[in-house]
């Protein structure tokens, strides 16, 4: 730790180049691309999703009222429904980044590693 | 055997069993990755199971239940949000802090931006929000063993949240991460199973016909239909509906900036297991938000629900003793000491979470990169972080102490606004926006962190709102002849989440500061790809 301490602790710490590197590699701009291809189109999915079902219940409620089934009525179906689109979202992820994220993601940990082990 | 000796054994039960944990995973411990991220060698299901059970806590359980038994509908909402609040951990935040960070939400945040300055806000922050969280807890166990022992003396009420702080410094100085991770497995384990064991009874009574519970509840609340229907509680006027919406946007965006939620992500051994972890939270959680539905619409069909606390907290044990034979009954005293039991764990595994997330911070944050410029050695941050433990134990207990004329999902609310506000804006903005720098992360959590309290202090909540004409008690937490409210929500977050991302934006663009291109560089390598990120420590 003691040749860090001539970099003033009121700065992040020392910058490693292998970062640049890395960062100006294809694959990473791939991997950012595809992370932000996902996640960036769930979130506001998500997001709307759950801000219509709140706006519904506040200011459409003869319309939530309306009964489906016996006494489930279109309110609760709608409120279950968010349940089943979280989960359906999050299995969506997990094979997503299983599949597109995860391998260019080892590839460039690798690169790391590479590159660390050669400074040592 | 009457119920109160029954659950007095079960409760002492539980603290055994969370003191065995403890001790036993003591032994495993040594340096600062143990301390503070349990070695970091924690599986996904465990981790998991730990997420879920420093996250559902006594709001959960007892609040949902009451407000659904109470207000019908409306209540649902909390269940919802504090679940789809989860896709914004996993998708946004889970894995790229779990390879940016090291121990505190302040690892990540103060990335690239001037050390101190930044770690001594996101402490603040992390203190705050924890302190009204940890306040929350031990004001529900107070009240909770109080009427379950059948005694509504403030000296009872007084000596358990007392017991309750010095458990909770217990776990932490003694187990530390590791410790605390078992407390909230084991948590997790007996809330689903006794949540999952009335549930069934509950629908077995009904025939398992949803719709016919449905119908009983509707028709045994006197409120018909409409107690199916959302609105009933927050319905009436416009002001009550943006209330609405405000605590809807508080809910999910505040879970993903809850400092005790962000450092279990550490926990584990890669990012991979992290996104793991809260895949198998989402399980979790989600199934147990379904069981509320059940138990809240249960209470209500099967409860004469006049006769319960006006926060409703008692619908949960109660039903349990309804639904084991009723009182007076053998299995009405066990299913309701059962309970109560697993409802006293909740609010242990939970305050354990918060106790250690806001002492580490004060320890690895404040004295060690503040006061030290990060200089002190392990042994020393970890005797500090003791310290920090017992004296915010004795802080939670001195402050819980008067404040349980409090209303607990109130708290727990207010928590939530702080970091949606404060916490949530400043995570996004330094992942995703590069020109972002230490001036626009310090407005953006002082900002968002002064809004939501402001907003709080000024808003019906404390004052103003007169006395209730059905129980003729004051229903604001300041005397009636002080009024000092001009802010109509109860929850502050439609304003005070916004503002938080304004601030952020504002204190960036109004100052010639350059944010480090390097360290943003490196902060978007890590956090995509995990190359640098912090191992598990092997043994």
């Amino acid at each position: 730790m003691a040749h860090e301490t001539s970099a003033p602790h009121e700065q992040a710490a020392r910058h490693d180049p292998v970062y640049d590197e890395l960062h100006a590699s294809d694959d990473f701009a791939e991997l950012r691309r595809r992370y932000r291809a996902f996640v960036i189109p769930a979130t506001v999915g998500f997001l709307a999703w759950f801000l219509l079902y709140v706006v519904m219940s506040n200011w459409a409620s003869g319309f939530m009222g309306t009964k489906v089934v016996g006494n489930i009525n279109v309110a609760l179906v709608f409120g279950l429904l968010q349940f089943v689109t979280t989960f359906a979202i999050a299995y969506a992820y997990s094979r997503y980044s299983t599949a597109r994220l995860d391998p260019l993601a080892e590839k460039l940990n690798a690169r790391y590693e590479e590159a660390k082990g050669a400074q040592r | 055997m009457d119920h109160q000796v029954l659950t007095t054994i079960l409760f002492l039960s539980v603290v055994a069993l969370t003191i065995f944990v403890t001790l036993r995973a003591s032994r495993s411990s040594s340096g600062t990755s143990d301390f503070y991220a349990g070695g970091r060698s924690f599986s996904p299901v465990q981790n998991g199971l730990a997420i879920g059970g420093d996250y559902m806590s006594a709001a959960s359980f007892l609040g949902i239940t009451g407000i659904i038994a109470l207000s019908g509908y409306d209540g649902f909402l909390y269940s919802i949000g504090f679940l789809v609040a989860w896709l914004v951990a996993l998708l946004l935040v889970a894995e790229m802090l779990r390879n940016s960070g090291r121990f505190t939400m302040a690892d990540q945040l103060a990335f690239r931006m001037k050390q101190r300055p930044m770690r001594m806000a996101a402490a603040t922050s992390t203190v705050v929000v924890s302190i009204f969280y940890l306040l929350a807890q031990m004001v529900g166990a107070g009240t909770l063993v109080a009427l379950l022992l059948g005694v509504d003396s403030q000296t009872v009420k007084n000596i358990v949240i007392l017991g309750v702080g010095v458990l909770m410094i217990f776990y932490v100085t003694v187990g530390g991460m590791k410790g605390t991770t078992w407390v909230q497995i084991v948590k997790a384990v007996l809330l689903m199973t006794g949540s999952a064991l009335i549930v069934v009874l509950v629908l077995a009574h009904y025939g398992f016909n949803l719709s016919e519970l449905l119908g009983a509840a509707a028709s045994n609340s006197g409120k018909g239909q409409a107690f199916l229907e959302p609105g009933l509680k927050y319905g009436a006027t416009l002001t009550s509906k943006l209330d609405f919406l405000s605590l809807g946007i508080a809910l999910v965006l505040g879970t993903a900036g809850l400092p005790h939620i962000l450092i279990r992500f550490y926990t584990v051994p890669t990012a991979r297991d992290a996104r793991k972890s809260v895949l198998w939270a989402i399980g979790i959680i989600g199934v147990f938000y379904l069981f509320t539905l059940v138990l809240g619409f249960g209470a209500a069909a099967m409860l004469d629900t006049s006769t319960l606390d006006t926060a409703g907290n008692l619908a949960a044990p109660r039903l349990a003793e309804e639904v084991g034979g009723g009182a007076g009954s053998t299995g009405g005293a066990i299913l309701l000491a059962l309970i109560a039991a697993v409802a006293f764990a909740t609010i242990l595994a939970v305050v354990a979470g918060l106790t250690l997330t806001s002492s580490a911070s004060v320890a690895h944050d404040v004295y060690n990169n503040v006061y030290k410029k990060g200089q002190a050695t392990e042994k020393e941050e970890i005797k500090v972080t003791r310290i920090a433990a017992g004296a915010i134990g004795l802080v939670a207990i001195l402050l819980a102490i008067p404040a349980q004329s409090l209303n607990i999902a109130f708290l727990v609310a207010l928590a939530f606004a702080v970091a949606a506000s404060a916490n949530l804006p400043n995570i996004v903005l330094n992942m995703f926006w590069r020109r972002f720098n230490t001036r626009g992360a310090l407005w953006s959590i002082y900002g968002g962190l002064v809004s939501a309290v402001g907003l709080v202090i000024f808003s019906p909540v404390m004052s103003g709102k007169g006395i209730s004409e059905t129980t003729g008690k004051n229903q604001s937490l300041l005397p009636t002849s002080i009024d000092i409210s001009w802010f109509p929500l109860e929850n502050p977050g439609l304003v005070s989440i916004p503002l938080g991302f304004l601030f952020g934006i504002i204190g960036t663009l109004t100052t010639r500061e350059k944010a480090s291109e390097e360290r943003y560089t490196e902060l978007e390598v890590r956090a995509l790809t995990g190359a640098g990120a912090e191992k598990a420590s092997s043994h």
